[in-house]
Order: C-alpha cells, then sequence, then structure tokens
C-alpha cells in the first residue's frame, strides 16, 4: 500500500464530492443536482409517460377510479366523500406539492426558511398581520363544522399519503434547486392557504397614504383629489333598486372629522401590498337572451399570472354530486365551477376590512395600553422566524382587543412612524369557515340552496353570480361586512375608546342583490356594489370601467352564443380612453407639436380603442395618460410625503369631464398659470420623448409594451413564459396586466346537457420539465378555449382518457 | 481485460449502488473496485472516468432525449448559463467521470498492480 498517494488521492476525491454536494465552494451542489439517478434528470418527464397507476391506502373507505384526459385533467369517480378529498389531496400533491408548501410557507410567514434573509421583512410583516392567529381561529371553525373537518382531514391524509411516497430522486425539480424536503401536510396549512386568499383579495387598504394625504392637503382639495362618489359608475347591483331600511345605523363619533387633522404619520419606504386589480370579471345571462334558452355564466378572476398556475381543473363525482371546475392546490373543492344542476363564479367584493387603531402603550415594554380610561393588559404572541443559512429571528408582538398591533418602534413596514402603534382590525381574524361555502356550492342544486352557501362566506366578501338549468340566474354582494358609517376605516382610528369600533355586521337579509333581475343578466367587475342610496357606507377606490362596458355590451347583445361570450371575456375595448380622448382631442395644441409629435397624435387620433396585441395607438395613450397624470399632479404632490395616496385615474379624468378649469391643472411651481391645452400639449411632448426610444426598441405595438409574462414563483426567468402576444389591460374586459390577469376563463351554458369551455395561463402539471407545465399558456394568450368534459361512467374507452389510476382501500 | 472488466464493473455497481445510496457512491464504488482490481493507477484512473463518462452521459442523454431536451434547455440557461443540453449532458458525463477518476484512483494504491 502506498499510503501518501492514497491518502492524497482519497483527499482529492472527497474534496471532488464536498464540493459537488454542498454550497461551500460552489453555488450549487452540481454532484447532486446532475446525478442522473438522482437530480434533475429525474424530473425530465418522458413525452410518453404513462400516469396509469394502482394504490392501496388504509384510509380509503372504497374505491376511487381516476382518469386523466390528454390535458392531464383528472376525472375523479369516488364511492363517498371522504374518498373523493383524499384523493383529490393525493392528485393535487403529485402534481403541485412545491406550490402548495411555498404559497403556504409565504402566508405563514415562513418564508425565510426556505429563501433566507430577503423574507425577513415579508414573514415578519405576515406574521405581524396575524395570518397565522388568522388561521388558527379559522381552523377551530372548520374543525367544529363536520362536513369540513372530514374533508380537510381527508384531504390532508391524501397529500401525506403522497408525500410519503416521494424519494430523493422523486421530488420535485424546485425542491432540488432549493436544496430542501416537503415537510408533512396539515388542516392548518389549508387553512393558511385560505387566509392567503383573504390577504390577496380582502387584505388591500390604504389608510396610512389617505392619513397623510389628510393632513398634507387643505379639506377642499382633499374632497377633489379623493371625490366619495364617481359619476362613470355602474354598480353591480343597479341604480334604482331600492334597498330595505337598516336594521341599525352606525354612530358617527363626534371629533371624527377634525381628528384627521391632527395625524401627521411619516414614513420612507413602500409596504407590501396586495395588488389593488386583484379582482375579476363575472356575469350571468338568462334565458330570454341566449340562443339555446338557457342562462350562460361567464367568470374570469384575475390574480398574479404564476407557473405553476393558481388553479388546477378536476371534475369530482361522489353519488351526491358531479361538480367540474377549478381547484386550487391547497385546498379541497370545487372553488369556480358548475355541477349537473347550476353553474356559480366569483368575482372579488373589496370592501376595505381592514383598519387601523392607534394604541396609547403606557410605556415600551407594550404590556398595558389605555382604552376607555383604563389600563388594559396585552397580550404577547412569540414569533420564531427560522432563516436559512442564518440564525432565527425573535419577534414579540402585543395583541390588544382590535388585533395584533402590527407597527411599533421596532417595525414599521415602511409606514408608519416608528415612534407610535397601529393595531390592524382585520374581518380575516374573526371565525369563519370559507371552505363550505364552496363545498355547499359543489353540490348545491338551486337558488335556495346556492343562498344557504354563500352565507358561509364571511371574509374575503365575494359577488357571486349564479345561473341554473332551471332558468334562474342571480348575483350576491356576498360577505360579512362591518356596518360602517360614512368615511369610517378610510383614515387610521383612534384606539382609545370604544367610539371608533365597528359597531356590527350588515345582517346577510341586507346584502344587495339581484335575482332574475327584468334586464336579463347580472354581472359584476369589481365596481361598488350599489350606489349611494344604499344606507351603508361602501368605501371608495373601486375600479370602474370594466363594469360599465360589459354592462353596455350585455345590454345590447341577444340570441347568445358560448362563442360570443368568449368574444366578450377577451374584449379589448378600452372604454376609460373612450371617455378620456375627448379631453386630448380637443385641447391639443397641434400648431406647437414638432413632426414627430405629431406622428404620434395622428396614431392617437387613429385608434378605435381597442388594446389589441398589435396596437400602436393603445400604446401611445397609456404612455400620454400617464404623462398627463403625472404633469397634472407631480407639483401638487412635490413636498408630499413618500407614503401618500395618489388619485385614481377616474379621480382625474371626471375631475376634467365635470371641470375644464379643473384646479390641479396649474403647475404651482411656475408663476403661469397653466391651462388644460398647456397641460395636455405638455404631457404630449414628454410622451413623444418616450415613445421614440420605445419604438427604437421596438417595442411600440402594444403587447410588447405592455408585456404579459406568466413568471414561475421563484421569478427565474427560465421557468417562466414572457412576453405573451395578448392585448387588453386595466379597465378592459381582457384585463391582463403585465404580471396579472384572467387566471382561469370560464363560460358554462346551462343547457340540459352542460356545454362548458374554460382555459388559464398554465398546465396541469408543475413540474417545468413537463411538456403539461405550460401547454395552456399559447391558447389563452389567443384568446382561444378549450372544450371541458365532464366524463360520465361508461366513457372510460373515450379516446380522451389516456391514463387511468385506481386507488383502493388497503 | 482488466481494464474492461474494471469499466463495466464500477458501470453496474454504481448503478445498483445509485438506486438506494447518494450520488457520491460512485467514488466508493470506484475505489473498491479499483482496489479489488489492481492496475497501474493512471490505468485506475481511467477506468473510472470512462465508466462514469459513459454512464453519465448516457442516462443522462437517453433521459433528456425522451423528454425532447425540454427541461435540459432550462437547467443549462441556469446553471451554465447557455442554452445548450449537449453542454449540460457533458458536463453531467464530466462530473461523474472525475469523482469516480479519483476514486479508483485512490483505490489503486491500496494494493501493489
Amino acid at each position: 500500500m502506498k499510503i501518501l498517494p492514497l491518502i492524497i488521492s482519497a483527499a482529492i476525491t472527497a474534496g471532488l464530492v464536498v464540493a459537488l454536494n454542498t454550497k461551500l465552494l460552489l453555488p450549487a451542489p452540481l454532484g447532486k443536482l446532475l446525478s442522473p439517478q438522482h437530480g434533475i434528470w429525474q424530473n425530465a418527464e418522458n413525452s410518453n409517460a404513462n400516469f396509469s397507476a394502482d394504490f392501496n391506502f388504509s384510509q380509503l373507505k372504497g374505491t376511487v377510479d381516476v382518469y386523466l384526459d390528454d390535458r392531464l385533467v383528472p376525472h375523479v369517480f369516488a364511492e363517498n366523500e371522504n374518498d373523493i378529498y383524499f384523493v383529490q389531496g393525493f392528485l393535487h400533491a403529485k402534481f403541485r406539492l412545491w406550490q402548495m408548501e411555498l404559497q403556504t410557507h409565504a402566508a405563514a410567514g415562513r418564508a425565510s426558511e426556505i429563501v433566507g434573509n430577503i423574507a425577513l421583512k415579508h414573514d415578519r410583516e405576515f406574521r405581524r398581520l396575524g395570518m397565522v392567529y388568522a388561521a388558527e381561529a379559522s381552523l377551530k371553525e372548520m374543525e367544529s363544522d363536520p362536513v369540513t373537518k372530514s374533508s380537510c382531514d381527508g384531504y390532508t391524509a391524501g397529500v401525506n399519503a403522497y408525500i410519503a411516497t416521494l424519494s430523493e430522486s422523486t421530488l420535485p425539480l424546485e425542491y432540488k434547486l432549493l436544496g430542501y424536503k416537503p415537510e408533512n401536510w396539515t388542516n392548518l396549512k389549508t387553512a393558511l392557504f385560505l387566509k392567503n386568499m383573504s390577504e390577496n383579495l380582502a387584505g388591500g387598504e390604504d389608510d396610512f397614504e389617505m392619513t397623510n394625504a389628510r393632513s398634507f392637503f387643505s379639506k377642499e382639495d382633499f374632497a377633489k383629489l379623493y371625490p366619495l362618489s364617481q359619476d362613470s359608475l355602474d354598480p353591480i347591483i343597479p341604480k334604482g333598486t331600492v334597498f330595505i331600511q337598516p336594521s341599525f345605523t352606525p354612530q358617527v363619533p363626534l371629533d371624527a372629522d377634525s381628528l384627521y387633522f391632527e395625524n401627521q404619520s411619516v414614513a420612507v419606504t413602500k409596504e407590501e401590498k396586495p395588488d389593488p386589480d386583484n379582482g375579476s370579471n363575472n356575469w350571468a345571462v338568462a334565458g330570454s337572451k341566449t340562443k339555446t334558452g338557457a342562462p350562460i355564466l361567464c367568470n374570469d378572476p384575475h390574480l398574479g399570472l404564476n407557473l405553476p398556475s393558481l388553479w388546477f381543473e378536476m371534475q369530482l363525482t361522489t353519488p351526491n354530486y358531479n361538480a367540474y371546475g377549478a381547484t386550487f392546490p391547497g385546498a379541497p373543492g370545487i372553488i369556480i365551477g358548475y355541477n349537473d344542476s347550476i353553474a356559480w363564479g366569483v368575482t372579488n367584493g373589496g370592501r376595505d376590512v381592514r383598519d387601523y387603531y392607534e394604541i396609547k402603550f403606557k410605556d415600551d415594554t407594550r404590556k398595558e395600553y389605555w382604552y376607555n380610561n383604563s389600563w388594559n393588559r396585552t397580550e404577547f404572541r412569540y414569533e420564531e422566524i427560522l432563516v436559512k443559512d442564518s440564525l432565527p429571528y425573535y419577534d414579540t408582538v402585543a395583541y390588544s382587543l382590535f388585533g395584533p398591533v402590527m407597527y411599533d418602534k421596532s417595525f414599521s413596514g415602511g409606514r408608519a412612524a416608528n415612534s407610535r402603534y397601529f393595531s390592524v382590525r382585520w374581518k380575516a381574524h374573526d371565525n369563519s369557515n370559507e371552505l363550505k361555502a364552496f363545498l355547499m356550492l359543489d353540490r348545491a342544486k338551486n337558488y335556495d340552496d346556492y343562498l344557504d352557501a354563500v352565507k358561509n362566506m364571511k371574509t374575503p366578501g365575494q359577488n357571486f353570480a349564479f345561473a341554473a338549468k332551471s332558468g334562474d340566474i342571480a348575483m350576491r354582494t356576498q360577505g360579512e361586512w362591518p356596518a360602517k358609517w360614512k368615511g369610517q376605516g378610510d383614515f387610521i382610528m383612534p384606539g382609545t375608546d370604544s367610539r371608533y369600533l365597528w359597531q356590527g355586521m350588515i345582517p346577510f337579509d341586507e346584502t344587495p342583490f339581484q335575482y332574475n333581475p327584468e334586464r336579463g343578466f347580472v354581472s359584476s367587475a369589481n365596481q361598488n356594489p350599489a350606489d349611494s342610496t344604499y344606507p351603508y357606507y361602501l368605501g371608495r377606490g373601486y375600479p370602474l370601467y370594466r363594469g360599465v362596458i360589459i354592462n353596455r355590451k350585455l345590454a345590447e347583445m341577444s340570441n347568445i352564443t358560448g362563442d360570443d361570450m368568449m368574444k366578450l371575456q377577451t374584449n379589448n375595448y378600452n372604454v376609460f380612453a373612450e371617455m378620456a380622448m375627448p379631453v386630448f382631442l380637443k385641447n391639443m395644441k397641434e400648431s406647437e407639436l414638432s413632426e414627430s409629435e405629431k406622428k404620434y397624435f395622428d396614431l392617437l387620433k387613429a385608434w378605435d380603442f381597442n388594446n389589441a396585441p398589435d396596437s400602436k395607438g393603445a400604446t401611445v395613450f397609456a404612455v400620454l395618460w400617464d404623462s398627463f397624470q403625472a404633469s397634472i399632479y407631480d407639483d401638487e404632490f412635490k413636498a408630499a410625503p413618500a407614503v401618500i395616496m395618489h388619485p385614481y385615474e377616474s379621480n382625474l379624468l371626471e375631475g376634467i369631464l365635470k371641470d375644464s378649469v379643473y384646479q390641479f391643472v396649474d403647475n404651482i411651481s411656475t408663476p403661469a398659470t397653466e391651462t388644460l391645452a398647456d397641460a395636455v400639449t405638455t404631457a404630449l411632448k414628454l410622451t413623444a420623448e418616450k415613445l421614440v426610444k420605445i419604438e427604437k426598441s421596438k417595442r411600440l405595438e402594444w403587447a410588447k409594451y405592455k408585456s404579459t409574462s406568466v413568471n414561475h414563483l421563484t421569478k427565474l426567468a427560465v421557468l417562466s413564459r414572457l412576453n405573451l402576444p395578448i392585448g387588453g389591460g386595466t379597465h378592459c374586459i381582457n384585463a391582463a396586466k403585465s404580471n396579472h390577469g384572467p387566471s382561469w376563463r370560464m363560460i358554462v351554458s346551462l343547457t340540459p346537457k352542460t356545454e362548458a369551455y374554460g382555459v388559464y395561463p398554465g398546465g396541469q402539471s408543475g413540474n417545468p420539465g413537463s411538456s403539461f407545465y405550460d401547454n395552456f399558456v399559447d391558447k389563452w394568450a389567443a384568446g382561444e378555449y378549450y372544450p371541458l368534459w365532464v366524463m360520465a361512467r361508461g366513457e372510460e374507452k373515450d379516446k380522451r382518457v389516456k391514463a387511468t389510476i385506481s386507488f383502493n382501500k388497503l | 481485460m482488466k481494464f474492461i472488466v474494471s469499466i463495466l464493473l464500477i458501470a453496474l455497481l454504481s448503478v445498483a449502488a445509485c438506486l438506494y445510496l447518494p450520488w457520491w457512491s460512485i467514488a466508493i464504488v470506484a475505489f473498491i473496485v479499483a482496489a479489488s482490481i489492481p492496475q497501474k493507477p493512471v490505468k485506475s484512473f481511467f477506468t473510472g472516468f470512462i465508466s462514469l463518462f459513459l454512464l453519465w452521459g448516457t442516462l443522462a442523454w437517453i433521459l433528456s432525449n425522451n423528454n425532447n431536451h425540454l427541461l435540459a434547455h432550462k437547467i443549462s440557461v441556469l446553471i451554465l448559463k447557455m442554452d445548450s443540453p449537449v453542454l449540460l449532458i457533458t458536463a453531467t458525463a464530466v462530473l461523474g467521470a472525475l469523482v469516480a477518476g479519483f476514486g479508483a484512483l485512490a483505490g489503486s494504491f491500496v494494493r501493489k498492480s
């Protein structure tokens, strides 16, 4: 034996192994990643992969047959309810486990465990918002109801049964790339997933921004910049609807108005907020307006566009119901879909259910706070945040009767001054069992069942569209909404006494709704649920324009077919531009324009208001409006704090349409008084400068400028689909922005044999190595749909069936 | 003869080992085979190197080809900053080859050849 050479070469070998197995020397453990029997090569799915399999589980009570079709949609046939949720959990995990875990980790403020320090701020924010606290409360409620408890238990067991089958080589790709393993699923994670939807949909508010604006501007200017009502509004429940007498009227505190002047919050950076466009479109047309005489229901929820998609198509069939639709990997049931009798869809209610109360602590220990003339004890919640490759972070959050004291001296989220304390009162903290609403809808057979089901939807409140084969259509702006006085919750409120508390919830019977209206259709697009005759305060800041164009079109349509609905759902007409154009046309000082500027103005004039993918006019308008809005307001906001509310586009447009001597047109930084014509012309000149560069980089066409992308959850470009050739955008029915838009499109015609169509920008498989990862994206971008197949027993030999998975009891 | 047999043995035992053990068991396999079939050190190194170059290269190629190189396109950009499935497969082959080569080299010093 030659000792020295042996030791040296063994050391080299060991060194190589260590270098290739860890991140000590190389940025990634390349040996592990590239080993054909362990690493990424194992995720390179065979293009002829056969997903057929047989499983036996002791948790099952009977047999469950799953038929996978050519789009990898599972058609699940179970003999009893528990088994179906077990199999749903198993299949969700099989195709989307990594996404499920990442999303629930992020919801729980545990993202730092996976990605390290960069997520610490997010995690602190989400823990302080009380996400886990809320999920725990929700879970208690879900587990006290036998239906939701057994569905969650079954679902959790199914997910874990799948996880148990995993080995190092069969782990999903992202676990290998990021270097960790999945942990077991729990019912709490399902609750967290649902709370995450609440954060996305019911977590929006601008209380600090509005409060700063109120302190900065005069009372009159504030009212003009942020008006309470909008003229162009076409509310969900139409104007003229008579509302029943409110059962109580909230008491307005006497100092509600003057108080706001004293609030001088100053902060430095913006914090993480849900996308304000988290919304959707839905509508249902009655048989009187359709070609077949049967109602048609349509829904397209607008959310962040991610890969893997938030949605996963499935069919769930038990002896009690036969339903098809979009499901959430992370929760049991079908969320948006239809069964043999009815169809339903949701758009976000969008009302403000997250308010802040300023807390007066006795001292920096935060142990006691002043409320109703005495010192009250807080409770503390200790949050341990584990951080990958680093030491854990410990956060202590005080809880007052309002809720967690989210912003304090150690954490301001960038919005509140670090010297003050603010508790967040968020409706999502209250007991709720929203899962029950969906499980009941899955098996609902008629309008009464629908009412019973949606009663359970407290937060996030949603506008539920409904249509039945019986011919009924309906809309409810459903939720458990706090009954607020006018302006309540728009600003920070004092938390030293009970006068500013939410005084009660709006009763179920006082929810604005429509049932078989004369106009023959119901619709919602996140606009105000009702006009100002509704006795409770509905808040401000609702998007207006999609509702306007949807209602305009539905009113003039008749003999409607499924194709008509597809065209409507993918419609790119920009009604906001239609309303704004006269401002530019009437006021442009054409004689002052250069050749280049005239060229762009001509493009604008020739534009037909369609945000078509190849439209140049759409780009000109978008850049022009932004420049116009900036040039109007930049001077007024120059000295304003960084965290402040900015006026909505609708506010500016309506202000100008009402009054061409709109006060803010004048640039207060210059001695001269600018007119609207000056502002419009200046805006075009600035726009032209920008457009020259845009045109040079070949991005003048709308789709190229907008650059709609569907991003992998890690944001890695190679795993994403970038620069899709799709038009539309904010204010259009086809609301495809740069990273956000119609995440699911569904059209259901309730003829005796249901005819339905759907598509989402993604694919059923979450494996980037699978051909089913993003195979729907191109069709979605092109505005096309797949026919949705509700498989029947006996169709097992249909050529659409590509694989069979049998689940049997052990 | 010993050369060919070593190459085959390392490949077969590596496949078997990797069914139950982590990827670096290839180093141990190469070490044991080289120690059991003594050859000159340089020759031993190459039994390990060639064996895993061929094994990992072939396995990766088969898996990737069956996948129409869908994943290889993405991962090669991620790891090598270049869209080249061939490069990724080659890198795979080289990594395995180096580890097994040095493992075999070490094994060759256990007994005099």
